[in-house]
């Protein structure tokens, strides 16, 4: 300003600058100025107010309809769905991503390789939101070869109950209990028990139905055998007590009936203690040598009916529902979609390189002296941390919240890319809303506008807070 | 802090002394979230360099086991399609097509329009440039249906409809990239002694002489931080893309990754590999200008 003055020192008033002198000396600053705002008004002002003016308007923006559009946002199943899931994002993901952004900032202040973990942790930001929810989906994958997360639920679910050799499918109704034909019948916790006592010396035969043929060929099951008496010991056969030839026959073997291999079974004495165990070979017999005289049972282990891992559907359409005594509807509406939770993660994995850039740079700003002057008061690092440090980076904790808060609210291509085409209905968000009804199939206008001013409207908040920080 | 601490506080801070963080937990929990961040970029890797075949029969992590998995099969294929659409080559070009010059033009307008906002004389420049901040926060899917529309309207009045070319995707992301360029260009600025301008008017520059001899080398390290933003954001751009480019021969990475995720399963070697080409550039570019890259996070606090 003073540059302009001293060419024109005889200016007095605004009002007397005006006209051609004023364009004169303002001109090539206002030119400087033009490209931009000239860009601005076309492509982002005058479109905003378009928008607004279309969501008054039918589908193909040529008849007046008032609010309808509006009505229609509030009765739509699939943007109340967008709604939900923003809220859901709104409410977990701006929280997480500045709470870890604190953390990691914090402690990277007391390492030595500080800058490969902040070149670790800052790195996902600059990869497509495409790329990375591409990395996500196979993480988060139903299969335990591919996704990393499903493989190691498996471990740890194979680490507490290894699957048996003749998994049994509880969800159709079937039992174990149901399996026994021939002097079996159903014991305590899933297993199978022998009909009849058998002491040393005596052979035990258990009749069992409807394996799969599948399952016996796989296990190589053979011709069963009967089994031959021992001295001191108890032998015995299960068999799969079913011929094609003979279907009424349950009592004997029949030569195209199967043993059945693998099966874990143990001898329970009198008192309910098992005293051995063993497993049956490829004909189904087993043997408990050097058995002391008493009266037992042979007991055919749960285990051997454990169903095998089902890894979890993260990418479909299982939910978490918090109140099962509620009524469908408020169950519907509580309920949070699994793979929110792995979109916010992936999500999380995205954005936390910015929450600890911007909070450590916070860190960097503050004040030594007050901290240190926290710990010589015998403040442990938890209170410095909780009293100090925290008040002190409120103003930073704040903008990466909003920021994030913001961000979140136009969040789309995660969900278009991470969600499997089936499960994108229940993981819609307003943005991806926006897309689907105003440019697949052809472009329209109404709906699809009268959501993008609602999106526009839910910013306007954060819009004016940074007028605000900015102008104060 | 003199006040006296309750029992629950004592005894958080009694545990919280016994558990004292020393250096060597700190490392080993920062090293665990190492590990966990590096994962999934890991993984994508691995499995662009593991063939076609063995995705779904066992899991990526088996190649620490059996190194012998490993090839460069996946990239000889996607790279012997040449730049034929389609391709990745075809697109990783289209992608440079749009990017570099929504960089250069954002870099330049916003620096252009800032010195206007910052050393400019006329009065109202405080307004026009709040005006443009809180443009910053407008979500771009605000303007897209118009914009759509407005382009076929040029289309009728000139013949030239920038709808569904490479030029329509560029309009569009200069318009979104300037309100935050202008702020950044404007505060660094706002940091330049007068003075300095005021040398140049004496031995007689004009306004342009003096933009891009005195304030354009000073204003190099932001610049800098705003073209690599810009750069990253463009070219990880998804949405704007596919609304003005969808349906064209010559699309960017991020297209070409998302056609193929409809087949996930059957087109996972093209997309990891094809994800590792797209994330390789940024990648450079983030390494090369960590510095920049970092100062212009941290000026787009706001965005």
């Amino acid at each position: 300003m003073t540059s302009i003055t001293t060419e024109e020192p005889n200016v007095t008033s605004p009002k007397a600058s005006r006209g051609r002198g004023w364009w004169r000396r303002n001109w090539v600053s206002l030119a400087f100025l033009a490209p931009g705002i000239i860009w601005l008004l076309a492509i982002v002002v005058y479109p905003t107010i378009a928008t607004i003016r279309f969501s008054f308007f039918d589908e193909s923006a040529t008849k007046f309809v008032g609010l309808h559009n509006y009505a229609s946002v509030f009765s739509t199943d699939e943007i109340l769905t967008a709604f939900k899931n923003n809220i859901i994002w709104v409410l977990v993901f701006p929280f997480f991503v500045t709470f870890i952004g604190l953390m990691v900032a914090v402690l990277t202040e007391r390492i030595r390789w500080a800058t490969a973990f902040k070149a670790i942790i800052v790195m996902p930001i600059v990869f497509s939101t495409t790329a990375s929810a591409l990395v996500w989906r196979t993480i988060f994958d139903l299969d335990p070869h591919i996704g990393v997360v499903n493989a190691i639920e498996q471990t740890v679910s194979d680490w507490f109950s290894a699957p048996g050799a003749y998994p049994l499918n509880s969800s159709t109704g079937e039992t174990v209990a149901s399996l026994a034909t021939f002097n079996a019948k159903g014991g305590p916790g899933g297993t199978l028990v022998s009909s009849s006592a058998v002491q040393p010396g005596g052979t035990v035969m258990m009749g069992l139905t409807r394996i799969s043929s599948v399952t016996l060929q796989t296990l190589g099951a053979k011709t069963p055998v009967a089994p031959h008496e021992m001295a001191a010991g108890i032998a015995g056969l299960v068999w799969n007590d079913f011929s094609t030839s003979q279907p009424s026959n349950t009592t004997s073997i029949v030569s195209d009936e199967h043993g059945l291999p693998n099966l874990r079974l143990s001898l329970v004495s009198s008192k309910g203690s098992s005293v051995a165990s063993t497993v049956t070979d490829a004909s189904g017999d087993f043997s408990f040598s050097h058995v002391a005289p008493g009266s037992y049972h042979v007991q055919i282990l749960a285990s051997n009916f454990q169903i095998a891992f089902v890894g979890t559907f993260w990418l479909g359409s299982p939910s978490l529902t918090p109140v099962s005594s509620l009524n469908q509807t408020a169950q519907s509406l509580l309920s949070v979609p699994l793979i929110d939770l792995a979109m916010i993660i992936s999500y999380i994995w995205i954005w936390a390189g910015f929450a600890m850039v911007l909070i450590g740079a916070g860190l960097a700003a503050l004040n030594r002296e007050v901290l240190e002057a926290a710990e010589i008061d015998g403040a442990n690092e938890w209170q410095t941390l909780r009293r100090v440090t925290i008040p002190m980076l409120a103003p930073v904790l704040t903008v990466v919240f909003v920021t994030m808060v913001i961000n979140v609210l136009k969040v789309f291509d995660i969900i278009l890319n991470m969600a499997p085409g089936s499960s994108q209905g229940p993981a819609t968000t307003l943005a991806l809303t926006i897309y689907n009804d105003g440019f697949t199939g052809g472009i329209h206008s109404g709906l699809a506008s009268a959501v993008a001013v609602i999106l526009f409207l839910l910013v306007v908040p954060a819009m004016l807070w940074n007028l605000k920080k900015i102008k104060g | 802090m003199s006040q006296v601490p309750s029992v629950r506080e004592r005894r958080t801070v009694g545990l919280l002394k016994r558990l004292r963080l020393s250096r060597a937990v700190v490392n080993v929990i920062l090293g665990l979230v190492a590990v966990f961040w590096l994962v999934p970029t890991i993984s994508l890797l691995v499995i662009s360099l593991r063939p076609e075949s063995l995705f779904g029969e066992s899991g990526w992590w088996t190649v620490f086991t059996a190194p012998s998995q490993l090839t460069w099969g996946n990239y000889t294929t996607i790279f012997s399609q040449g730049f034929a659409a389609g391709g990745v080559l075809d697109s990783l070009t289209t992608s440079l097509e749009i990017t570099i010059p929504v960089t250069i033009l954002v870099a330049l307008i916003s620096s252009l329009a800032a010195y206007s906002l910052v050393f400019g004389s006329w009065r109202g420049r405080d307004w026009i440039f709040l005006v443009i901040v809180g443009l910053m926060v407008v979500p771009l899917q605000v303007a897209l249906i118009p914009v759509v529309q407005l382009y076929r309207e040029m289309g009728n009045l000139f013949g030239l409809n920038p709808y569904g070319t490479i030029p329509g995707v560029i309009i569009f992301h200069v318009a979104f990239g300037l309100p935050f360029g202008i702020f950044l260009m404007r505060n660094f600025l706002t940091g330049i002694p007068k003075d300095l301008l005021e040398a140049g008017r004496i031995e007689g520059a004009g306004e342009w002489k003096i933009f891009y001899s005195i304030v354009l080398p000073l204003a190099l390290p932001a610049i800098a931080s705003l073209a690599i933003f810009q750069f990253i954001w463009v070219w990880n751009d998804l949405l704007v893309a596919l609304v003005f480019l969808g349906g064209n021969v010559h699309t960017p990475l991020t297209i070409f990754l998302y056609d193929q995720t409809r087949s996930l399963a059957a087109n996972y070697w093209i997309v990891s590999t094809g994800a590792v080409v797209s994330i390789f550039v940024p990648l450079i570019v983030f390494f090369s200008f960590q510095r920049y890259f970092v100062r212009g996070v941290l000026a787009g606090a706001v965005k």
